[in-house]
């Protein structure tokens, strides 16, 4: 499964009305940590493949996403279960501690 | 920092005919040890001072470049190209090693850890979109502090820079003001939204920026998006961290704090840099 572009008009429908977990790595093309932060998290989408869904929010085009969830620095990873952010990982974070979240 | 896993990789890359520059601020943690009786090849031990300062001679006897500057920031550049800006100037790398020892500026002020990443935040490169228009403060005195609050200029709509009770900086920019108070705490609701000093008087904020001191590895880290546990660098048994070209050795990566460490590790990130520049080259 690839990662999922998510934007203000799909949130709803791919994150918050899913079952089960979804990750979500909110991010900026001009940031520096997310382009470290990006393979890592498709990483994550390869192993996790057809259990969890994972998906990429750019803050630049969907500001009221990243306001809404309370984003005030990027990388910001959020792991939602049933339409509810569980654990929110700040900063570049490792692959192992995410996957922790997601089993 | 100039100790053993800086100047060790030192050795090894400048024994490889590499271009290398050692750039330090603080002074070495190995400088301030008493009698070290437990490296091998001393029969009578030998104070830290006099180790720190074989070694340096050693890494200049071979013409190691190194020089005393104080790092305020470092940038990713285009074909994985590094510069390190310095208070004197930029150097441009193609790898980097951080050596820099396992002190951090954590502030002890109340309220701080807290509300990290809702409007507190250690790196202005990366959060500072997030505070457009809006009143913010930078925590800090120094230099650091200093190129933090000119990557926010143009972002914020207002700056204060807050000393916590330390000297004043010297900078000057319309939007721009300096606050020398103690502060006692900083409060908030789901985000940071104010700040109280000892004299009881409280200032309105949006976010405040930590900046304390010399930027160390932490700080570095986060801007360039290595992945670090509680402050201290991963790295895997070849000293690489995540982000390509750049490693780390001694004790920013944790654990044993013993000289024999560094110098290991500071072996190994140098060769392993070694390999990594002969790669570069053969793509050209």
């Amino acid at each position: 499964m690839s990662v999922l572009k998510l934007e203000e008009g799909n949130f709803e429908e791919v994150v918050l009305k899913s079952e089960g977990k979804v990750l979500v790595d909110f991010y900026a093309d001009w940031c520096g940590p997310c382009k470290m932060m990006s393979p890592i998290i498709d990483d994550i989408a390869n192993v996790l493949e057809g259990t969890v869904k994972v998906g990429k929010v750019n803050v630049d085009n969907n500001q009221e996403l990243a306001i809404k969830y309370d984003v005030m620095s990027i990388p910001t990873i959020m792991v939602f279960e049933n339409g509810k952010p569980i654990k929110t990982f700040i900063g570049v974070t490792d692959k192992n501690e995410i996957l922790d979240v997601l089993k | 920092m100039l100790g053993p896993a800086g100047v060790t990789a030192g050795l090894y890359t400048k024994r490889a005919n590499l271009n290398v520059l050692i750039i330090y601020k603080e002074l070495s943690g190995l400088e301030k040890a008493d009698v070290i009786e437990n490296y091998y090849g001393f029969k009578n031990g030998i104070s830290g001072e006099e180790l720190y300062k074989t070694g340096i001679e050693q890494a200049k006897n071979l013409d190691i470049d190194i020089k005393k500057e104080e790092v305020t920031n470092i940038q990713i550049g285009e074909n994985k190209n590094y510069k390190v800006i310095t208070e004197n100037g930029i150097y441009h790398t193609k790898t980097l090693i951080f050596a820099t020892g396992n002190k951090r500026n954590t502030p002890k002020i109340k309220g701080i850890k807290e509300f990290e990443g809702k409007g507190i935040s250690y790196c202005a490169v990366c959060d500072g979109f997030f505070y457009k228009n809006k009143d913010i403060a930078v925590l800090g005195n120094g230099n650091y502090a200093i190129s933090e609050t000119n990557e926010l200029i143009n972002i914020a709509k207002h700056i204060t820079i807050l000393t916590d009770g330390k000297e004043a900086p010297e900078i000057r920019a319309d939007n721009v003001d300096i606050d020398t108070r103690k502060i006692r705490e900083v409060r908030g609701n789901k985000k940071i939204e104010e700040i109280e000093f000892e004299d009881n008087s409280k200032m309105k904020t949006d976010g405040i920026f930590v900046a304390l001191g010399v930027a160390g590895s932490s700080e570095f880290a986060k801007k360039l998006g290595i992945i670090t546990n509680k402050d201290k660098i991963i790295v895997n048994e070849n000293m690489e961290t995540n982000v390509p070209g750049v490693y780390a050795c001694g004790d920013c990566t944790g654990g044993l704090l013993q000289i024999s460490k560094s110098v290991y590790e500071g072996t190994k990130a140098g060769l392993q840099a070694i390999k990594y520049l002969k790669k570069q080259n053969e793509k050209v």
